[in-house]
């Protein structure tokens, strides 16, 4: 097996992530899949620290996993806040701007 | 790890792992797009991140696969389930779309996506692996930590200030300032009777129903349920069960019952009869 299956599987989950963000609008679900495309993200990063031979590219993963546990953190609270304020974690709801 | 690493292909045995778990991997991150209940999406989502701390490892990144499974499984997402406590299990997803042919769409860009960035990654020409056996041959995290407190010793920095705010960020969003002293039960039963109205306590939810649970509204005496009987938050929450159609369409069944029966005594059972025929 090549290595580069593993670049092919992050493309794959990455894409998973991303059509889950369009089609749900569960505010905790749509985060979740945006946790998801990090994590496919930080695959192909430790996938090219291997290929290329020095450890850069798990450097740069570690810190998109502290980025990601700053980001997590923050948008929970900001899920929590949103539905204390109009009862629903649906995005759709969140439509005061709109026209 | 040895310098077999730097082959272009892998062993068997990782060959056989990244597909058996490649497989548990995608289908993990499927059922977190397309399970119904935000719990589900939790747990698989985690599923899918242990595969992953599994092919961390076998990448030769040892730190990081501990990490992914301390932080993200052990911290994310016990938070997100936490939060799905605190929120999810009342807000049910609706799946009526507000956007005509929005779902369709939106995969439809799913997979053009997919297929533009597996094509990307087909083109390029990733044709040598070096292998990831040379640099760890100190140690991996030797070697981590050697770049991270020397090359990137200022985005480290950046982190930890980052951390600090995300951390207060959370505290001020959630927390709540009570700006007054909370009233005592005195006080709040002397409101009441000032106010005059509704002194005694609240009625019991159900009593004047012929159900007792606490969801359903006691019915007052010409039968529409009275708001007052069900506690607060089910009213918010739009649970309040109502029970008062169907006691009146049991009535009504009965008196309809009832009337049938006076007709067969009255007019000697020749609508009887006929349904008898149409039942044959």
């Amino acid at each position: 097996m090549n290595p580069v299956n593993y670049l092919y599987l992050a493309a794959l989950l990455f894409t998973i992530g991303a059509t889950g963000v369009l089609i749900r609008r569960n505010a905790i679900v749509v985060f979740m899949c945006i946790e998801l495309m990090l994590n496919a993200c930080n695959l192909a990063f430790v996938t090219f620290s291997r290929m290329h031979g020095n450890l850069d590219g798990q450097v740069i993963a570690f810190f998109t996993m502290v980025v990601a546990a700053a980001e997590v953190v923050v948008g929970l609270a900001i899920i929590v806040s949103l539905f204390r304020s109009r009862h629903s974690a649906s995005v759709d709801d969140a439509s005061l701007m709109k026209l | 790890m040895s310098a077999q690493l730097a082959a272009y292909s892998t062993s068997t045995g990782e060959a056989f792992q990244f597909w058996v778990l490649g497989t548990v991997a995608v289908l993990g991150a499927l059922s977190t797009v397309f399970m119904k209940r935000a719990v589900h999406s939790a747990l698989s989502l985690a599923g899918t991140m242990i595969v992953l701390a599994v092919f961390y490892l076998a990448n030769g990144a040892y730190f990081l696969g501990i990490v992914q499974i301390v932080v993200y499984t052990g911290a994310i997402m016990m938070l997100f389930l936490f939060v799905v406590m605190l929120v999810g299990v009342t807000a049910a997803d609706s799946l009526k779309e507000t956007i005509k042919g929005q779902r369709w769409l939106a995969l439809l860009c799913g997979v053009g996506f997919g297929v533009l960035l597996l094509a990307g990654i087909a083109n390029a020409s990733l044709k040598d692996f070096e292998g990831i056996g040379q640099a760890n041959a100190n140690g991996n995290v030797e070697g981590l930590a050697a770049l991270i407190f020397t090359k990137y010793v200022f985005a480290f920095e950046i982190t930890g200030a980052l951390l600090i705010t995300a951390a207060v960020g959370a505290m001020v969003l959630t927390h709540r300032e009570r700006t007054e002293r909370a009233k005592t039960q005195r006080e709040l039963s002397e409101e009441r009777v000032r106010a005059g109205k509704h002194v005694p306590p609240l009625p019991a939810p159900g009593v004047y129903a012929r159900h007792n649970a606490v969801d359903v509204a006691g019915l007052l005496p010409d039968g529409t349920p009275s708001e007052l009987t069900v506690s607060k938050t089910l009213r918010d929450r739009g649970q309040v069960r109502d029970v008062s159609a169907e006691a009146l369409s049991d009535l009504r069944a009965l008196e309809q019952r009832a009337e049938e029966r006076l007709e067969r005594t009255e007019i000697d059972s020749a609508p009887f009869k006929r349904t008898e025929e149409a039942s044959k």
